[in-house]
């Protein structure tokens, strides 16, 4: 590892610089699939995808083959695709619903719990052989919040529901939007590549400093389709005024005042005059349900929430669920779903997938911008042993409140990176 | 008005209309390319692993309709639309072009869409358009418009910012 430090922290000095070596350094992600992919408690799965007994997902989750599936008893599963005889996947399917899975090799084949039920010329092996030894392989440990399931390689891992601590608050947030308190992944996958380091979209993801340059085209979309901008108050750079908060354990959120609708339950134009009673029907349910002060902490406020290290839940113009893992220093893989209420009506959910299509995902009007900027830093970043550091210091000097275009939440999930990257 | 024209139009007719299509894409003359399409039309690009779906129901990659699409190409006009800015560089071939249904009229074609930009090696998009076309007035026009990729997810390809 590098002697010189990733994170310079110095408060009484104002100062907060990373390293760029952080974002281009090949042992530094070695590091890092040790010191925070192994430890951290990652997202696998919404136990929406599988709703039935037998009912699997294959995904990649720490760079190992996962199967995300229902068992016979209709427990979410997660079990390590990988046959206990030479190695091979025994699920080569993207999706379906198994009633056993079979490594075609040679024919070994586990039941829906795992267990291994067949072994094709069993009486070869010698006496000692237990097929009850030979199950599929699970993670250490498989925790779900509220649909939200993880998995954490760290046998000696704090619980999940410690582990999110502060997180949940805006969690239960975005399940308020639900009646029952139920959201579900709706069908389709955004699965995208970008050629940048994964801790580049962890800012990205939550950076709103960048939006008024990045964005300007998705602004001018809005502004074109009747939605009502407000000119920026003194001292802000956008619409609407918006928080950066720490939550703890490299968790931390925005959390703004919202400006570019939303399905539950803000409309704008862009919705269209059709489904105005419908939003209009939507909040109604919210303020009865909740009350008037918790219905506007709902529908009136955006909060793009990072579970520290890799999962967003973006609840904007939409709900993005937006999960990303490194394939190299340089090279991130992004898996992105959209989020609704299981009651939704399906004008509600139209509106609801529009919405999300205008600004996220590869085809949006703002995303593939985001994209841009990040594979533009990455390539610059081949400087990075002649411009060594990167000032992440905005409302650094100010007391109290800090604005979503501050940079304490990004510090946030710096300060906790860097202290699992020291840990022994 | 279209449908009764529509029975008599041939393949050669819609094959010329096709790389007519490809061609204003690949100079970037979007506006004249808009003028192609008819005033309710759709442009889709469905997620990769939902290449049936309705986007009522699943999230796609891209689903336009005219005040998006317009919207859209305003944006790929400016340059601080930083994906496109400077331009991504487009060839599209296009073959395999059948007629499935004369009323309304439904035409597929296979694609390749090679894609280059800055010092990028080619990026290849492949799969299937399905049209749905009008005649309007002896004139060809597009009501909708989905783009159907074969790649199991996006990957490499990256993003779609330009018009695929």
């Amino acid at each position: 590892m590098n002697a010189t430090p990733l994170v310079r922290n110095d408060p009484q000095a104002m100062r907060f610089e990373i390293n760029r070596a952080a974002l281009v350094d090949p042992a530094v992600l070695e590091r890092e699939r040790e010191r925070i992919f192994d430890r951290c408690w990652i997202y696998v799965g919404h136990e929406s995808e599988v709703r039935l007994p037998g009912d699997f997902r294959t995904r990649i989750v720490c760079g190992r083959p996962v199967i995300f599936c229902r068992d016979a008893a209709g427990a979410v599963r997660v079990f390590l695709n990988t046959c206990r005889h030479r190695g091979a996947m025994v699920c080569r399917e993207r999706e379906g619903n198994a009633q056993r899975y079979t490594c075609f090799y040679h024919g070994w084949t586990y039941d829906r719990d795992g267990a291994l039920y067949a072994v094709p010329g069993q009486a070869a092996y010698p006496p000692g052989f237990d097929k009850n030894q030979y199950g599929l392989k699970e993670p250490a440990n498989v925790a779900s919040y509220r649909g939200f399931v993880f998995l954490n390689f760290d046998s000696g891992a704090e619980p999940l529901d410690a582990y999110l601590g502060n997180a949940k608050e805006y969690i239960d947030l975005v399940l308020d939007q639900s009646p029952s308190g139920r959201m579900e992944v709706i069908h389709g996958t955004q699965e995208y590549d970008i050629k940048a380091n994964w801790k580049l979209l962890v800012e990205n993801s939550f950076d709103d400093y960048h939006l008024l340059t990045t964005h300007s085209t998705w602004l001018d979309y809005l502004k074109n389709s009747g939605v009502e901008m407000k000119r920026p108050e003194k001292g802000q750079l956008l619409p609407s005024h918006g928080l950066g908060k720490d939550l703890g354990h490299g968790h931390a959120t925005t959390d703004n005042v919202n400006f570019r609708g939303r399905p539950v339950a803000a409309w704008i134009p862009p919705y269209g005059e059709a489904a105005k009673a419908e939003i209009e029907r939507i909040r109604a349910e919210l303020v009865a349900r909740l009350g008037e002060a918790r219905a506007k902490r709902v529908a009136d406020t955006n909060r793009n929430l990072l579970v520290f290290p890799n999962l967003f839940l973006l609840d904007g113009s939409s709900v993005s669920l937006r999960t990303f893992e490194p394939v190299g220093p340089d090279r991130m893989r992004v898996r992105a779903w959209a989020l609704g209420p299981v009651e939704e009506s399906p004008l509600a959910r139209r509106v609801r997938l529009d919405s999300f299509l205008t600004f996220y995902g590869p085809g949006g009007l703002a995303t593939p911008d985001d994209v841009e900027a990040l594979e533009s830093v990455q390539q610059g970043l081949a400087t990075y042993r002649e411009v060594p550091w990167s000032p992440i210091t905005r409302g650094m000097a100010k007391e109290g409140e800090q604005l979503n275009t501050d940079e304490r939440h990004l510090r946030a999930f710096w300060i906790e990176w860097d202290k699992r990257m020291r840990a022994a | 008005m279209g449908q009764a024209d529509a029975r008599g139009v041939t393949r050669a007719e819609i094959e010329e209309f096709l790389y007519h299509e490809a061609a204003l894409l690949d100079e970037w003359r979007l506006d004249e390319w808009l003028a192609l399409l008819t005033d309710d039309a759709t442009y889709r690009v469905p997620s990769n692993d939902a290449p049936q779906a309705d986007p009522a129901s699943a999230l796609f990659t891209i689903a336009d309709d005219m005040h998006r699409l317009r919207g859209r190409v305003t944006r790929l006009k400016d340059p601080h639309a930083h994906a496109e800015f400077p331009r991504s560089r487009t060839r599209r071939l296009i073959s395999n072009v059948r007629i499935l249904e004369r009323q309304p009229l439904v035409v597929e074609a296979n694609f390749i869409v090679h894609r280059f930009r800055g010092n990028e090696s080619v990026r290849q998009y492949v799969g299937r358009y399905r049209y749905g076309l009008v005649v309007d007035h002896g004139q060809l026009r597009i009501r909708s418009r989905e783009a159907i990729l074969d790649a199991l997810e996006l990957g490499s390809l990256g993003s779609v910012s330009f018009i695929l």
